[in-house]
């Protein structure tokens, strides 16, 4: 069972496993430094579909039934489907769940909602209500654009604070470490690890063993296209209570993520960790939207955001890091803004929430 | 009335940081954006003044009739370059060099009337078409109107 640690955070006793997950990216993101960890790149923006919504519930499917077939498995082997995206009432999640026809909890935590999904997935699989549960995310930088901004063909300049919603879709399956989903999973990845000479032939997968549950905070920013400036706060406020929760210090891991603060928002947050958080963010601490771009061949602004930007990192490059052995420890804190068009309009701030994830190949 | 949230004032933990924000922030390259903003400016006015010359010289008109199908030429073009997703690449750079002029109008209509064409004919492109340039219309009519009514009951 899960013991609840000082405040926000949960130790997750039983330590739930990654047993497998699968990562589809737009076009501009395949063309990004860390296109060989997707499991598929579309060529165009639509993938195919008649509209943008369409092909973000194309990519979100894909990305769900990639991760299955890799596990082996069929929606019915799953338990319960948990999903989120930005797109007004979800509908990329609800529309997937229609095709899955797997028992489905949509949930929203805007960019965040990589990491909540994961924290409700081990909270499930943790206390016996699934074996196995399937966790996707994902976003569209033209759907975003026109729901948010201005239509995508209108042609305006961009603030450098401006940040670049990630097009693509991140599936993780989460899976109870005694059952016979992780056994099988582990047996696969050390037949798969045996091949490569350098990864460890333990068949060791990712387990979750902390997660800390933020709060929505507000510091008085109101620029939607100034969203790193917004979200750092919220991330150092759940980083913050994470390494009070849990006595451990930055120096723990060997890779604290956040989701989507850009490099203006990555800069702040090493900052405010200084200021207000008394810990230091040196270098093993970096952003998914600045990971997931090359700034000097991309026109990003200041990096990715959106769901998919902390999802492709993660349940793609990081992994697989952890997989190789590269990584030991890896603390996810994914960041989202809980803001809408018409709640700026009214004049109200960004109100902002954060959410950490500690992985550990040992638990 | 309730407090409008505008007008809220923010707290000393959020003035800190809203001033940090502002001090830290990268700037846009206002110089780069003016120049880039008048050269593009420049050309658009320049093809303008070509084709008021084209149709003065070529139908015979004075050169205030010629302005119309000047202008209605280089919103066509505009419209062109949006529907061939052009525009906004352009934009990117030239900014308010094309934003300002009779350009940005026509990319602003071309551009909604295309993103909404998913959601339909009526409730899609004849409606949204005027999301962003419905305001321009909007005001330019009620500014009409009161120097209209200025120049009546003045100059009359």
């Amino acid at each position: 069972m899960a013991v609840k640690v000082g405040n926000q955070t949960w130790q997750l006793m039983r330590a739930p496993v990654v047993i497998e997950t699968a990562t589809v990216a737009g076009p501009l993101e395949g063309e990004g430094p860390l296109f060989a960890d997707y499991d598929g790149v579309y060529a165009e923006p639509v993938a195919g579909e008649r509209s943008f919504e369409a092909a973000e519930k194309e990519m979100m499917l894909n990305a769900c039934f990639t991760a299955l077939q890799k596990a082996g498995k069929t929606p019915s082997d799953v338990d319960i489907f948990l999903a989120g995206d930005l797109l007004n009432q979800t509908i990329t999640s609800g529309f997937s769940a229609l095709e899955l026809k797997i028992p489905y909890l949509g949930l929203y935590g805007a960019c965040s909602s990589s990491a909540e999904s994961l924290i409700v997935a081990s909270a499930l699989v943790e206390a016996g209500f699934a074996q196995v549960v399937l966790a996707a995310v994902s976003s569209h930088n033209s759907a975003s654009e026109r729901q948010y901004r201005y239509p995508t063909e209108y042609g305006v300049h961009r603030k450098p604070t401006a940040q670049w919603t990630v097009t693509g879709a991140g599936a993780a399956l989460v899976a109870a470490p005694d059952g016979p989903a992780a056994r099988k999973a582990s047996e696969q990845a050390a037949r798969k690890t045996s091949e490569q000479t350098t990864a460890p032939k333990d068949g060791a997968l990712p387990h979750i063993t902390y997660v800390t549950i933020g709060k929505v905070n507000d510091l008085g920013i109101k620029d939607p296209l100034n969203m790193g400036a917004a979200m750092a706060p919220g991330a150092v406020d759940t980083l913050t209570s994470h390494f009070a929760d849990t006595g451990r210090g930055p120096e723990f891991y060997d890779l604290i993520v956040t989701g989507d603060l850009g490099r203006f928002g990555h800069q702040l947050a090493v900052r405010l960790a200084a200021e207000r958080g008394g810990f230091t963010l040196s270098d093993n601490y970096q952003d998914c939207g600045v990971m997931i771009y090359d700034f000097d061949k991309q026109d990003v602004h200041s990096g990715g955001s959106g769901c998919a930007c902390s999802a492709l990192v993660t349940y793609g490059h990081l992994y697989h890091r952890m997989l190789r052995g590269d990584l030991k420890r890896l603390l996810l804190c994914a960041t989202g803004s809980l803001h809408s068009p018409t709640s700026v309009q009214q004049g109200n701030n960004i109100p902002v929430i954060a959410h950490a994830v500690s992985f550990e190949m040992t638990p | 009335m309730a407090r409008d949230p505008k007008k809220k004032p923010l707290s000393v933990d959020q003035k800190r940081y809203t001033e940090m924000v502002e001090a830290l922030a990268p700037k846009p390259t206002y110089l780069r954006n003016a120049m880039l903003a008048y050269l593009f400016g420049g050309l658009v006015s320049v093809v303008g003044q070509l084709l008021t010359d084209f149709y003065r010289l070529a139908f015979d008109m004075s050169p205030q009739e010629a302005g119309n199908p000047a202008s209605a030429t280089v919103i066509f073009i505009a419209s062109l370059l949006t529907g061939l997703g052009v525009f906004d690449k352009i934009a990117r750079y030239a900014g308010a060099g094309l934003s300002v002029p009779v350009t940005g109008f026509a990319n602003s209509m071309v551009s909604s009337a295309l993103e909404f064409k998913r959601e339909g004919l009526v409730l899609g492109v004849g409606s949204k078409m005027f999301i962003l340039a419905g305001s321009v219309i909007t005001f330019g009519v009620v500014t009409a109107f009161i120097i209209g009514l200025i120049y009546a009951i003045f100059v009359y």
